[in-house]
């Protein structure tokens, strides 16, 4: 396993925290929302760091003004996806920045595995490293 | 534990949220309407009363705020609602200070599992604010039992009761048909804590809307030409399709376009000179040559002159 004081993924924003609250979220999402960037949730059972494309749990929400409607969704996506990992993201489309501004994790699996290594001898007896996540030997949907 | 002798200061209170300058702005923007003022009134003295008991602790629940308003086209329903959503946001019943004005469109889909998603995200973007359905009526469609829009309802019905802190909806249309719409709808009835009936203007209200509005737009019109638009008033009433102050707006913008035409014949035909008075004064003739004076919708003066 990788070090890591919780022994859980840590990816994103506040990924060293305990786990956010809605109260906290509700806070995050409205700063989003202060800046005007659009918010959407995503979720994986994937979770190599490398896994940047998540599913989108619906299509971005552009036009909202209070969080409690991107509250609402999220707590839909938690009801669909118990064990899953699940994100908050922000995405600015200002000229010349156009890409997400915040990702935060907001639900993940009870238990998390975590990453073993993998050595691979190449030549001239060369070692190669990868990480591998313990979840992925189980096909999509089975993981946790 | 209570005190039945804990003091709270009301003044304070009405003072701190400034209701009353929104109240005061409701009378002199909206002209008669003198049933609806009063109701709105009301709903702002007990929502302010509410709020008090609620920081005594003695009540615990917000009070239920869906509304429903009802009344003919152009009798000011929209107007009083962002000014509903205004009074409700100073008395922090609401967070945002922002209106959703939607109809059966943007609620209802065209096709099986097209409904929920639509309706769901006017909602999210309503929330925290005022969802408005204008014609709420139409949602519901009795003569066509495969109508989607009975979905919808059930999605608003469930946000109605869930996220109660988090929504008021209002609900507008004419006064016979939301009545049906109840009806058939009993736990929309249920659900709603305050109807507001808006009455037709009368002509003198209508007249004095007539002034607000070309003030407004920056027109002057002449004596000759109020008494024009009182004979054009109590003619248009007559006719159908009568949209209170919204027809008045109508028969103020075709007056408008006429006033501008008159000015360019004169201008370039006849080679006047042009004054600023004479650019903003709607004279008689402006508001005479209007369709309404011949007849107006009936007849066949719609093909003649469209």
């Amino acid at each position: 396993m990788m070090t890591n004081l919780n022994g859980i993924v840590t990816q994103g924003q506040f990924s060293f925290l305990p786990p956010l609250t809605d109260v906290q979220i509700t806070a995050q999402i409205k700063y989003a929302l202060g800046k005007g960037w659009a918010i959407s949730v995503e979720y994986t059972d994937d979770p190599h760091p490398r896994n940047t494309y998540w599913e989108m749990f619906g299509a971005p929400m552009f036009d909202l003004k209070d969080p409690a409607g991107i509250l609402m969704e999220i707590n839909n996506c938690r009801k669909t996806f118990p064990n899953h990992y699940i994100r908050v993201m922000a995405f600015s489309s200002v000229r010349g920045v156009e890409s997400p501004t915040m990702s935060y994790i907001v639900n993940r699996p009870k238990n998390e595995p975590g990453f073993g290594i993998v050595r691979q001898e190449t030549d001239g007896r060369n070692i190669r490293y990868t990480i591998h996540s313990y979840a992925t030997d189980k096909p999509e949907g089975e993981r946790y | 534990m209570i005190a039945k002798t804990d003091k709270i200061d009301i003044q304070a209170l009405l003072e701190e949220s400034h209701i009353n300058e929104v109240l005061d702005k409701l009378d002199q923007d909206l002209v008669g309407l003198v049933p609806v003022k009063q109701r709105i009134r009301e709903i702002a003295a007990y929502l302010l009363i509410t709020k008090a008991r609620l920081q005594l602790g003695i009540e615990a629940a917000k009070p239920s705020l869906h509304m429903c308003f009802t009344g003919n086209p152009g009798t000011g329903k929209t107007t009083v609602a962002m000014k509903m959503a205004d009074i409700l946001h100073r008395l922090g019943y609401i967070r945002q200070n922002h209106v959703v004005s939607v109809t059966r469109d943007d609620l209802v889909g065209q096709y099986i599992g097209h409904t929920a998603p639509k309706t769901k995200e006017v909602i999210k973007k309503a929330m925290g604010g005022v969802l408005f359905i204008d014609e709420a009526y139409y949602l519901y469609k009795p003569e066509n039992e495969r109508d989607y829009g009975q979905e919808s309802i059930e999605i608003l019905l469930q946000t109605m009761e869930n996220h109660r802190d988090d929504l008021v909806v209002i609900l507008a249309g004419y006064y016979d048909r939301m009545g049906t719409f109840f009806k058939s709808n009993p736990g929309m009835s249920s659900r709603i804590a305050h109807h507001v009936d808006f009455p037709d203007y009368n002509e003198n209200e209508l007249l004095e809307i007539t002034k607000l509005m070309a003030d407004a737009m920056h027109y002057n019109l002449d004596e000759a030409a109020f008494s024009a638009m009182k004979d054009y008033i109590e003619k248009r009433k007559q006719q159908p399709h009568f949209a209170n102050a919204r027809s008045i707006r109508n028969a103020l913008d075709r007056a408008r376009l006429r006033q501008a035409n008159r000015l360019f014949n004169d201008a370039i035909m006849h080679k006047k000179e042009t004054t600023a008075e004479d650019l903003s004064l709607i004279t008689e003739a402006d508001i005479r040559a209007s369709r309404v004076f011949e007849g107006g919708l009936n007849g066949e003066q719609v093909a003649k002159k469209p």
